[in-house]
């Protein structure tokens, strides 16, 4: 388009904005927009929409689309810095047993609760989101091995420790199992390889008991100053060939097994 | 549980598949997967060598292979596994991954399990399946080394080699569960210097590198081969050292390593 050619005016009146305004006005935090100007008014509603198809109602946290295009933007990160970054899964323990026993909006009022408490477990730059029925998932950028089993068992204890009030002087106690898998720095790999690095470790966390946490190891290929010192301190050099009398003997090393 | 379930990974496909990788390129990965093959071929088994690195792998190159048919078609569905085998010159059989495949270092679920489908088909067919893989941490690398019961590993003396080979060994151990690697060092300058290697590399992962089982990871010294002259000539022949030169020390060590491998290896497989 030429600059010299200015786009045509949009008439609000002749645009089928109800269902729109309908779907903003049910979500308390997006206020339909007052209307300033056509363009201000129309941006309001599209960031509106937006927010709103990036994020699970029920709960507040981001969707699944959300998850997995911050999955995507955290392997590009990673892939470039050699950073490491940790997903986490988390499934409520049982749930079945909240919603079958005292049902579906308390069961509701769980998922809430849930959500409320990772929110108060996590820093402002992690990611939550619902990845499905009692799932959560939780992405936790430039997190280092050392740091991810004290988030994740925070996580769990402070979960188990919150009394959950599902109706008037009725508070239950849930518990979640926790899996998580850290990516791999420098290395392109697809982002449903690291969920299933991580679903594999919620998988061990469900079946060694639930209500605990179960990490896969980081591949550290890092090397430190301290260790390269002792790998080549006793590397034989010329004068030093005394030591390997024995190496000839192919049955040697049979017998060491 | 049997002792070779407990030093195996769980996703080991076989125990008559080994892994030949390192830590860092150039060391000769390639070189000893080819002429390893020729050499346990000529003791009587019957190998594969399948280009694990997803057509990244120079397999054709040392052994001259023009394939028309690969792995890549196999996967692709327009050809048989059985139509892209190749025999190599030394007798043995190898399965290329084609170039094509280069667009498969995104490792997705399906091509890992297409892979481990057509690794299974073909394991009655063979004694010995060896995997030529990438080198280095690589997620490639390292879904085919967790299809090997056992991993061989090459490396050269030189300390970027080692440092590379070391954090290798480390991601192996912590990341995989593998309980031992076995060591080739390659283009030793004299003898011993395999055996001195490995036994440093032991010693600072012992200090190092912990596993949740408590016990770490064990290297096995398997072999050395010699710096040696005739190998380069081979391999700017792209010919088998056991054909281009079957006396130099190179493929003697080759030889005594094959007959190590068929002794303390296959013999479990």
């Amino acid at each position: 388009m030429s600059p010299s050619q200015a786009p045509a005016p949009i008439d609000l009146s002749s645009l089928r904005l109800d269902t729109a305004l309908a779907l903003l006005a049910q979500d308390e935090e997006l206020h339909p927009p007052a209307p300033e100007s056509t363009t201000g008014y129309l941006q309001h509603l599209i960031d509106g929409l937006c927010e709103l198809s990036l994020k699970d109602p029920l709960t507040g946290l981001a969707n699944r689309r959300q998850f997995r295009a911050v999955l995507e933007r955290e392997v590009d990160r990673v892939t470039r810095t050699g950073e490491s970054a940790l997903l986490l899964m988390l499934d409520i323990d049982r749930f079945k047993l909240v919603n079958d026993g005292h049902g579906h909006p308390a069961g509701d009022i769980v998922l809430q609760s849930v959500a409320n408490t990772l929110a108060n477990c996590v820093r402002p730059m992690d990611t939550l989101a619902r990845y499905g029925g009692e799932e959560f998932a939780v992405v936790l950028p430039g997190c280092q091995a050392a740091f991810g089993r004290a988030v994740a068992e925070r996580i769990r204890s402070i979960v188990e420790s919150t009394p959950i009030t599902i109706a008037p002087g009725v508070a239950i106690n849930v518990t979640v199992s926790i899996g998580g898998s850290f990516t791999l720095p420098w290395v392109r790999s697809p982002i449903s390889l690291w969920i299933e690095r991580a679903d594999h470790q919620l998988y061990r966390a469900k079946s060694e008991g639930r209500n605990r946490v179960c990490l896969d190891f980081p591949p550290d290929s890092t090397v430190s100053a301290e260790e390269k010192g002792l790998l080549f301190y006793d590397v034989p050099d010329q004068d030093d060939a005394g030591t390997s009398t024995d190496q000839s003997d192919p049955a040697d090393s049979a017998n060491r097994k | 549980m049997s002792e070779a379930l407990k030093t195996t990974p769980a996703e080991a496909v076989s125990a008559k598949v080994l892994a030949i990788t390192s830590g860092k390129g150039g060391v000769g990965k390639t070189f000893v997967a080819a002429n390893l093959a020729a050499a346990l071929t000529r003791r009587g088994q019957r190998v594969l060598v399948l280009d694990a690195d997803l057509g990244l792998a120079n397999l054709d190159v040392v052994l001259n292979l023009h394939p028309k048919v690969t792995l890549h078609d196999v996967f692709t569905g327009k050809a048989t596994v059985d139509e892209a085998i190749v025999k190599a010159p030394g007798g043995f059989s190898v399965l290329l991954a084609g170039s094509g495949m280069v667009e498969y270092s995104r490792l997705t679920p399906e091509v890992r399990d297409e892979f481990v489908r057509v690794l299974r088909s073909l394991l009655p067919r063979f004694d010995v399946v060896l995997l030529d893989t990438g080198a280095g941490i690589s997620d490639v690398v390292l879904f085919a080394v967790s299809l090997a019961g056992e991993v061989l590993l090459v490396a050269t003396p030189e300390p970027t080699s080692l440092t590379d080979a070391y954090a290798a060994i480390k991601v192996l151990s912590m990341q995989q569960k593998r309980r031992q690697v076995r060591m080739i060092i390659n283009q030793t300058v004299r003898p011993g210097d395999g055996r001195a290697i490995t036994g440093q590399l032991q010693q600072v992962l012992d200090r190092f590198v912990s596993t949740d089982t408590g016990r770490p990871v064990r290297l096995i010294h398997l072999g050395d081969i010699p710096a040696d002259p005739s190998v380069r000539d081979a391999v700017m022949r792209r010919q088998l050292l056991s054909i281009n030169n079957p006396n130099s020390p190179a493929a003697m060590a080759i030889a005594q390593l094959a007959n190590k491998i068929d002794e303390t290896v296959l013999i479990k497989a």
